[in-house]
C-alpha cells in the first residue's frame, strides 16, 4: 500500500479515498437532514459557530476526497464532472443541497401537512400551515369577479366556444385552408366580440344585463388580454411598415407614435385613459371603462409589437424585396405575399414575449378600478371575515399566472423550433 | 409626375387624419374645460400643495408648492430606479454566469430562478413582498438587532445607522481627485503600452489610489465620520418608534426587491446570450497567443460579450425605470402616486398633470437610451 496523501487523492488508494469521502459527505448531509426534519442537532456538543459550519467543512472535504480523475467508475466520473469539478464547485453544490434539505420540511408542511382545506369559515383553519379554505370559498370571486353566481355559466360557455373556434383551424379541409388568415384576423374577432357582447354582457335575449364593473377575476384577465392581443397585432404591423416607409410624413409619424408609447409606463397610460381621455371626448359621449382600458393597452402594446416586427423586416435580405419588385409586385402585394410571411416567421419568439408581457401587465388595470385576479385578491384580503390570509392568496395567484405564462413561453419555444427547421 | 402624386397622396391623407383627430380632441377638451370652469395652464405648480408625503429625499411638507411635490416624486422614482438597476445588475450577472456553469445543480438552480420569477406578474410580486412577506416581520419592540447589533428589520421598515460626516465636501473632493487621477494614469498606461510595450499595474494602482486618497483626508483633512445608531423609544404602552439612524420604509424595500428580482431574470438572459455568443475559437485563439485566463476574460471575452449584452440590458434598465411606477400600488410616494395621484385628485387638472408625468418618463427613457446608445457606439466593432 502506498502512502496516503489526503490533499491529493489518486487512483492507487482509490477505495480508501472513496469510502472516507462518501462517509464524510453522507455524514454532512445526515447532519443537516436530521437537523431540519427532526430538529435534532447531533453536533450540539461543539461550539455554536463550529456546529453551524461543520457539515459544510466535512462535506467539502469528503467531496475533495472522492474527486479522483479517471477513476474508471462511470457514475463517479460523471458526478465529479457534473457537480464536483473543483473545490469551489463542491462548496456551491453542498450549499444548494443544504438549502433544499433545510427548506423542504417548512415548505412542505406549509403547503400540505399543516394546511387546512375543510370547512367554510376562517375558524376551520387551525393549523400553522396555509389556509386553503380561504381559496376554496373565494374561488368563484377569483375566477369571475363580482359576476353573479347563477350567471357564471355564460362566461364558461363563451370561453368554451372561443377555445373551440380557435382550434377550428386544425380541422378545416384543404380547400378552406387559404381562408384561414381571413378567419383568424377578421371573422374570429367578430365572433368573439358578438359572444362577449351578447352572452357575457347580456341585456338582450332575456339575458340579464351585467355591467362591466362586475366582471373580474381570471376571466377578466383573459378577456382583456384576448382583445388587446387581437387589436395590437394588426396595428403593430401597420406601424412597423410605416416606420420603414419611404414616405417621410408616415415614417416620422410612426416613429413618434412608437417612441411615445414605448417611453411611458403602462400605469400612466391607464391613468390617462381614466382621467384624461374623457376630457377629450364630447360631453355626452360615454365610453365604457373596459373599452377604454382595452384601447389603451392595445395602443401601448402595438408599439412594442411594431418594434419586434420591424426587427423581422430588417432581418430579411434585400434580395427578397428586389425579387418581389422584379416580378412586378406593388408595395402591398410585395409585403402581403413575400415580405410579411417571412418576417413574421422570424419574429415569432419576440411576438410571443410581447404577448406574455401583455398577460403579465393585465393586473395593472386595477388603477382604473377593474379588478382582475390580483385586484380581487386585494379586495378579499381586506374582508373583515377573512383577514390575515394574504400569503395564501398571492401564492395561489402566483401559481395560476406561472402556469399560464410558462405554458405560453414553452409553446412559443416550440413554435420557434418548428419554424427554424423549415427554413 | 405620376410617381410624385402616388407618393404625396397617402402622406396627405395620413396628415389630414392625424390633424383631424388631434383637432377633434383639442376642441372637445376646450369645450369640456369651459363647461367645468377650468382654465388650461401650468400656474397651479406654484400653489401650495397642502398634502404631506410619507417619504422624501428633500425637505417637504404641506406648505410647499405642487412643483416641489413633483420634485419629491421624481426623486423617489429615481432613487428606486437606481437601487433597482444596481441590485438587478449584480443578481443578473451572477445568475447569467451560473446558467452557464458546468455544475449541474448550479445551472438548474439558476434556471429555476429565471423561470420562476420571470413568469409571475411584477405587480403580484410587489404585493407579495409588501403585503405577505414584509408583514410577517416583527413589531419594532420585538425586533432583534441584526448586522452587528446596530440595525433592526421590523414591520415598519429597516433601520440602519446614519453616517454623520464632518467636512464631507473635502472627502468628496478627494474621491473625485482619485477618480480623475486614475483616468489620467490609465490613459498614460495605455499610451505607454501602445508605444513602448510596457505594462503598468493599473488595477492595483487604481485601487490603492481610491483607498489611500480618501483615507488621507481622515488623517490630515479634518474629515471625521461617526454613526448614529437607531434606538428604540416607547411612545405609549403599545407604541414604539426608533429614534435616530436612517429609516428605510417597507414600501421602498418591497418595491426595490420585487423590481430587482424580476428584472434580474431578464438581465441574466441577456448576460447568458452574450457569453454564449462568443465562439469557442476566440478563447482558444487567445490562449494560443499566450494570454492567461484572466487576460482572456478581460481582453478577449468580455469586450466582445459586452457588445451583445449592452443593448438588450439597456432595454431592461428602461423597463425597470418604467415599472417603478407600480409603486403607486403599494403607496410608495413615487412620481405617479404623488403627482398623478394625490396632486391630480386635489387640483383636478387631468390634462396638465398626466402630460407632465408622461413627459417626465419619456425624457428619462430617452436620456437613458441616448446615453446607452453612445456607450454602445463607443464599444461597437469599428469596421474598416
Amino acid at each position: 500500500m502506498n502512502k496516503l496523501n489526503f490533499l491529493k487523492p489518486d487512483k492507487e488508494n482509490m477505495k480508501i479515498y472513496l469510502y472516507t469521502g462518501s462517509f464524510l459527505f453522507l455524514i454532512s448531509i445526515m447532519d443537516v437532514f436530521l437537523n431540519s426534519f427532526f430538529k435534532l442537532n447531533i453536533t450540539s456538543f461543539l461550539p455554536n459557530f463550529l456546529s453551524l459550519f461543520l457539515p459544510l467543512i466535512l462535506g467539502s472535504f469528503g467531496l475533495h476526497l472522492i474527486r479522483i480523475e479517471f477513476s474508471g467508475i462511470k457514475y463517479l466520473d460523471l458526478a465529479n464532472k457534473k457537480i464536483n469539478s473543483s473545490n469551489f464547485n463542491a462548496v456551491l453544490t453542498l450549499l444548494i443541497i443544504f438549502v433544499i434539505v433545510k427548506s423542504a420540511p417548512a415548505t412542505m408542511s406549509w403547503f400540505i401537512f399543516d394546511a387546512n382545506i375543510a370547512g367554510d369559515t376562517k375558524e376551520a383553519c387551525t393549523g400553522t400551515g396555509a389556509c386553503w379554505t380561504y381559496i376554496k370559498i373565494w374561488l368563484r370571486r377569483f375566477m369571475y369577479g363580482m359576476y353573479p353566481n347563477d350567471q357564471q355559466w355564460r362566461i364558461n360557455v363563451s370561453f368554451i366556444i372561443l377555445v373551440f373556434l380557435a382550434f377550428a383551424g386544425y380541422f378545416t379541409t384543404e380547400r378552406l385552408k387559404k381562408y384561414l388568415t381571413l378567419y383568424y384576423v377578421i371573422i374570429y374577432p367578430i365572433i368573439a366580440y358578438i359572444l362577449i357582447y351578447y352572452l357575457i354582457s347580456g341585456g338582450s335575449f332575456k339575458l340579464e344585463w351585467i355591467e362591466t364593473g362586475a366582471w373580474g377575476g381570471l376571466s377578466l384577465t383573459f378577456i382583456v388580454s384576448f382583445f388587446c392581443l387581437i387589436f395590437c397585432f394588426p396595428l403593430g404591423m401597420i406601424l412597423a411598415l410605416g416606420r420603414r416607409s419611404s414616405l417621410p410624413t408616415i415614417k416620422y409619424m410612426s416613429i413618434s407614435f412608437i417612441e411615445f408609447w414605448r417611453g411611458v409606463p403602462l400605469i400612466t397610460v391607464l391613468f390617462m385613459s381614466s382621467a384624461m381621455f374623457p376630457m377629450f371626448l364630447p360631453e355626452d359621449f360615454f365610453m365604457d371603462k373596459l373599452v377604454r382600458v382595452i384601447i389603451a393597452i392595445s395602443l401601448f402594446e402595438a408599439a412594442y409589437v411594431a418594434e419586434v416586427i420591424r426587427g423581422g423586416l430588417q432581418a430579411l435580405p434585400r434580395g427578397q424585396y428586389d425579387a418581389a419588385k422584379s416580378l412586378g409586385m406593388g408595395y402591398w402585394k410585395m409585403h402581403i405575399f413575400v415580405i410579411l410571411p417571412q418576417a413574421l416567421k422570424l419574429v415569432i419568439p419576440g411576438i410571443a414575449n410581447t404577448f406574455l408581457a401583455l398577460v403579465k401587465d393585465t393586473p395593472l388595470i386595477f388603477v382604473v378600478g377593474l379588478l382582475e385576479i390580483v385586484g380581487m385578491l386585494n379586495l378579499a384580503k381586506t374582508n373583515p371575515k377573512w383577514l390575515g390570509f394574504a400569503m395564501e392568496g398571492y401564492v395561489f395567484a402566483a401559481i395560476t399566472f406561472w402556469i399560464i405564462c410558462y405554458a405560453m413561453s414553452r409553446y412559443s419555444h416550440n413554435l420557434e423550433l418548428k419554424f427554424k427547421t423549415e427554413r | 409626375m405620376n410617381n410624385k402624386v402616388k407618393k404625396t397622396i397617402p402622406q396627405l391623407i395620413t396628415l389630414a387624419v392625424v390633424v383631424l383627430i388631434f383637432g377633434f380632441f383639442t376642441f372637445n377638451a376646450q369645450t369640456n374645460m369651459e363647461n367645468r370652469g377650468i382654465e388650461f395652464g401650468y400656474g397651479f405648480l406654484n400653489q401650495e400643495s397642502s398634502f404631506d408625503v410619507q417619504f422624501s429625499l428633500i425637505d417637504y411638507d404641506g406648505s410647499y408648492s405642487y412643483g416641489r411635490a413633483y420634485l419629491v416624486g421624481l426623486l423617489n422614482t429615481l432613487l428606486v430606479a437606481f437601487l433597482g438597476i444596481l441590485i438587478s445588475t449584480i443578481i443578473g450577472v451572477v445568475i447569467g454566469i451560473a446558467r452557464l456553469s458546468p455544475n449541474y445543480l448550479i445551472e438548474k438552480t439558476a434556471t429555476f430562478y429565471v423561470e420562476f420569477f420571470r413568469n409571475i406578474p411584477l405587480l403580484l410580486q410587489i404585493f407579495f413582498w409588501y403585503f405577505a412577506a414584509l408583514r410577517a416581520l416583527p413589531l419594532p419592540q420585538d425586533a432583534d438587532p441584526i448586522f452587528f447589533g446596530v440595525s433592526y428589520l421590523t414591520i415598519k421598515g429597516l433601520f440602519v445607522p446614519r453616517f454623520i460626516w464632518e467636512n464631507f465636501d473635502i472627502f468628496l473632493y478627494s474621491v473625485i481627485a482619485a477618480v480623475v487621477s486614475i483616468l489620467v494614469i490609465r490613459n498614460y498606461a495605455k499610451k505607454l503600452q501602445e508605444n513602448e510595450g510596457k505594462q503598468l499595474p493599473t488595477f492595483s494602482i487604481s485601487i490603492s489610489l481610491l483607498i489611500i486618497l480618501p483615507f488621507l483626508t481622515f488623517l490630515i483633512g479634518g474629515v471625521s465620520l461617526s454613526f448614529e445608531i437607531p434606538v428604540i423609544k416607547q411612545l405609549s404602552t403599545t407604541s414604539f418608534v426608533y429614534e435616530g439612524g436612517l429609516g428605510i420604509p417597507p414600501e421602498l424595500i418591497a418595491l426595490t426587491l420585487a423590481l430587482a428580482l424580476y428584472t434580474a431574470t431578464f438581465i441574466a438572459e441577456c448576460v447568458r446570450a452574450g457569453i454564449q455568443g462568443i465562439t469557442k475559437g476566440q478563447k482558444e485563439a487567445a490562449a494560443s497567443i499566450g494570454l492567461n485566463p484572466n487576460q482572456i476574460l478581460k481582453l478577449v471575452i468580455m469586450p466582445q460579450a459586452l457588445r451583445i449584452i449592452i443593448p438588450p440590458t439597456t432595454n431592461q434598465y428602461l423597463n425597470l425605470t418604467k415599472n417603478s411606477s407600480l409603486a403607486a400600488a403599494i403607496a410608495y410616494p413615487d412620481l405617479v402616486l404623488v403627482f398623478a395621484g394625490t396632486a391630480l385628485m386635489q387640483t383636478g387638472r387631468a390634462i396638465e398633470i398626466v402630460s407632465i408625468t408622461m413627459f417626465t418618463y419619456l425624457s428619462i427613457s430617452l436620456s437613458i437610451s441616448i446615453l446607452m446608445n453612445w456607450y454602445n457606439k463607443k464599444i461597437a466593432i469599428k469596421e474598416k
